[in-house]
């Protein structure tokens, strides 16, 4: 046999190797679906069948055209490309059933069904909250860490064609949670809701994720592993731990939807909530100061500020998450000297957590005037400041007494909401804002002019809801313990719900305001893609890469 | 201190030890914390009357996890003075032991249901279910009108008892043999009541819950589980502050 000769002709091994796992799956989706006597099961069954016969039928197409190579003198841009789009796409969903369900707190009469329990408030609230977080943050993160990781270790991503397999697996995923939470299948694990077979299908995707990263570090010309990729590992490798542990269950048959969790009662709760905080540490926190520690500074055009305070705040903020789970079951159940640990090191993390803000605004240092020239800098630097006050709030709320009033209440709501809209949506548009004209070869923004308006809007819509939600959840806390003079309850609960009447709608306001911003932005994105590209390749200045130091 | 930034260095050359080392570094917090609650004999106190749900509770409890309340609905009462007046006795660790999931929730958009039952009676719930402003003029929630017309599934009941004691309940197997008819006595005043009060307690509420003796609904099934939310332990023998209570 002559290797000179047919080496050219043979397909890519990656691309084979996917081929084969696509058909197998799709096999597996056939049969666990014609032999399952379970209505729901049989539905993902179906959606499944379709998912996998159609990516068995477009790899088909792909490898007997030989479209499949990847050239290693390349970066790969086009998955990032459509983790973009899917990106501004489930931003604009997550954002919309946000502002619905706002909208049937405010005005229950007109926005319930009484024949259609999948419009429930019970069943879109899932749906908003892994939509914005998974839907939204994870194509986000996984974007731009796809993104960051080439440039900062200038090699092509491993693996071939399997960063596609981790964007459609992931978007499989979405699809798989968002249809199950409509249809009633959930685990009830806040932020952990899909049932087991979905988590196994994320633990495949993010094994495949986490080895990309890898590959990719391994490939690097860099001597160092640049800070932004030690923050997104940490997220990669933490949330695999956390994602496999809070989801051990059992299901009720091997072709059945339903699955019971491996814990029970006190030991659910805090293995649940360390999950679920820690979702916010190592998802919206880890994974979204990696975006910082490369946008801002190579936006601002200035390198990072400190470098050992990066590693300072970088291994105290991973150790020190970890432990504030408990803070969420305060005066529970759940043993005191757990709640009592989770205090203190909730605490704690205000350091590390103000340790990463500095560090990103002190970058700018030399070029503050850039906040008033440029909208997208100005953005991200109030999502580094959204990011300073959700972290000083939450400690705050962590403490046993301010948290006996404020849990259960709407001030949880609209701390989240500070840290999610504030933090992380600001991080992420502003990152998109960067990536868009970089990666499609444009000179510029279709329109500065509408990044201002969305900005605007978007910064007063955070503002309408954090303090809405700070008026109603502190109001509401004191109604509930509020005596009369002769020592009874002075409020029965449902005057503490009528009561947050107005708040609810303000908030409501707040997130419609905060989506427009966002439609402003797709738009403004789709048009700087559809600008003609500019006359000579050459023009468009080679991404700069930042040394770890 | 010049040495420590050197050595960090190493780390930042090899991706196998960063990552290993991320690993270690947050594993420790989860193992203090979570660990200790599975062996330290006080985590869950010891009472009387704790029992699994019977398959009827449970199948309600289903409906309730696939509606999504606990996003509105916490279960777990705190004990501040005003909780425990407002909802009753502040919850123990020892209520939510067959919890698999637990439910004890994160908001209160409506009222605690740790102990509501008994509190209402049960054509209270079906119609508050069924059309909640109807009973509670100021209420947010929304409308559950169509569970009183699903017929409840009963094919998988025996299965979901046997994947709760894979996890550690203690149905025994003659409960999991019996399942389906326990849950069509509980649901029937007219069956007699012998066996299954044998099963699981004599406290267990036996009747037409929905309204509707003609059928078996999703509505009969969630309002059992309501009606027994709390009932469990028996307060006025239970010491909150003697020593072993304590924790």
């Amino acid at each position: 046999m002559n290797h000179s000769i047919t080496e050219p002709d043979r397909a890519p091994l990656d691309a084979v190797l996917l081929y084969v796992f696509t058909g197998l799956l799709a096999l597996g989706a056939i049969f666990a679906t014609a032999f399952s006597d379970d209505r729901l099961f049989r539905f993902h069954g179906y959606l499944l069948i379709g998912a996998f016969t159609l990516a068995f039928a477009l790899l088909t197409v792909a490898l007997s055209s030989d479209r499949l190579r990847s050239p290693q003198g390349r970066y790969a841009d086009g998955v990032i490309r459509a983790g973009v789009i899917a990106t501004m796409f489930w931003a604009v969903v997550g954002l919309l059933v946000g502002v619905v369900i706002a909208a049937q707190l405010s005005w229950p009469n007109l926005l319930y069904f009484p024949e259609h329990g999948w419009l429930n408030f019970g069943r879109l609230r899932p749906l908003h909250t892994s939509g914005v977080i998974f839907a939204f943050g994870g194509n986000a993160l996984i974007a731009t860490s796809f993104y960051v990781v080439q440039r900062t270790s200038k090699a092509r991503l491993a693996g071939g064609v399997w960063p596609w397999f981790v964007f459609w697996g992931y978007q499989l995923f979405i699809v798989l949670a968002a249809t199950g939470y409509l249809a009633g299948i959930t685990q009830s694990r806040e932020y952990a809701e899909p049932e087991w077979y979905v988590d196994l299908w994320l633990t495949v995707v993010w094994v495949a994720y986490l080895l990309v990263f890898l590959g990719t570090l391994w490939k690097r010309k860099e001597p160092h592993i640049y800070v932004a990729n030690w923050f997104y590992l940490a997220f990669i490798v933490t949330i695999a731990l956390l994602h496999v542990i809070n989801n051990l269950a059992m299901p009720v048959g091997a072709l059945h939807h339903r699955s019971y969790s491996l814990f029970a009662g006190v030991q659910d709760a805090l293995t649940q909530w360390w999950y679920g905080h820690n979702a916010v540490g190592f998802f919206l926190t880890a994974g979204f100061l990696g975006m910082m520690y490369y946008f801002v500074p190579k936006r601002a055009e200035r390198p990072v500020y400190s470098y050992r305070l990066s590693i300072v705040h970088f291994w105290s903020l991973i150790f020190i998450y970890i432990w504030a789970g408990p803070h969420h079951l305060h005066y529970t159940a759940l043993p005191q000297w757990a709640q009592t640990l989770g205090m203190t090191f909730s605490i704690m993390l205000w350091m590390p957590s103000w340790g990463g803000m500095i560090n990103g605004l002190m970058t700018l240092s030399g070029a503050w005037d850039k906040l008033r020239t440029d909208p997208v800098i100005r953005m991200m630097v109030v999502a580094i400041a959204f990011y300073g006050m959700s972290t000083f709030e939450g400690p705050l709320m962590s403490i046993r007494a301010v948290n006996s009033l404020s849990h259960y209440t709407d001030w949880t709501i609209g701390h989240v909401h500070s840290g999610a809209l504030g933090w992380v949506g600001f991080i992420s548009f502003g990152a998109m804002y960067c990536m868009v004209p970089w990666l499609w070869k444009k000179d510029r923004l279709y329109s500065n002019q509408l990044v201002e308006w969305h900005f605007w809007i978007a910064t007063t819509g955070i503002l309408l809801y954090i303090c809405a939600m700070w008026v109603s959840g502190i109001m509401e806390g004191l109604m509930w313990r509020e005596y009369t003079s002769q020592g009874f309850l002075a409020n029965a609960f449902v005057e503490t719900v009528a009561a947050k009447h107005v708040e609810n709608v303000i908030r409501m306001l707040g997130g419609l305001m905060y989506l427009s911003g966002a439609l402003i932005m797709s738009y403004n994105l789709w048009r700087t893609v559809r600008l003609p590209s500019p006359v000579s390749a050459a023009a468009t200045p080679a991404p700069a890469l930042i040394p770890a130091e | 201190m010049k040495n420590i930034w050197k050595k960090h260095g190493v780390l930042e050359r090899r991706s196998i030890l960063l990552t290993v080392a991320i690993l270690l570094v947050v594993s420790v917090g989860g193992l203090v914390e979570i660990a200790p609650l599975f062996y330290l004999e006080s985590t869950i106190e010891k009472v009387k009357g704790v029992r699994p749900y019977t398959p009827l509770e449970l199948a309600g409890r289903d409906i309730y996890i696939r509606e999504g309340c606990y996003n509105c609905h916490s279960q777990m009462i705190r004990p501040l003075r005003d909780e425990v007046e407002r909802y009753g006795h502040y919850s123990l660790a020892a209520e939510s032991m067959y919890d698999h999931p637990f439910q004890w929730g994160s908001k209160r958009t409506g009222p605690d249901l740790a102990r509501v039952g008994g509190k209402y009676s049960d054509d209270w719930h079906r119609d508050h279910l069924i059309d909640p402003r109807s009973v509670v003029p100021e209420s947010v929630m929304p409308p559950y009108a169509f569970l009183s017309g699903r017929e409840l599934e009963l094919k998988d009941v025996q299965a979901k008892l046997a994947a709760m004691t894979k996890v550690g309940v203690p149905y025994t197997q003659d409960m999991i043999d019996n399942a389906k008819a326990d849950l069509m006595t509980q649901a029937d005043p007219f069956s007699p009541a012998r066996d299954l009060k044998g099963r699981y307690g004599d406290a267990v509420l036996q009747r037409d819950f929905d309204g509707d003796p003609a059928r078996l609904t999703e509505m009969d099934a969630l309002i059992a589980y309501m009606q027994m939310l709390g009932t469990l332990v028996d307060f006025s023998t239970y010491q909150a502050e003697a020593p072993e209570n304590l924790r």
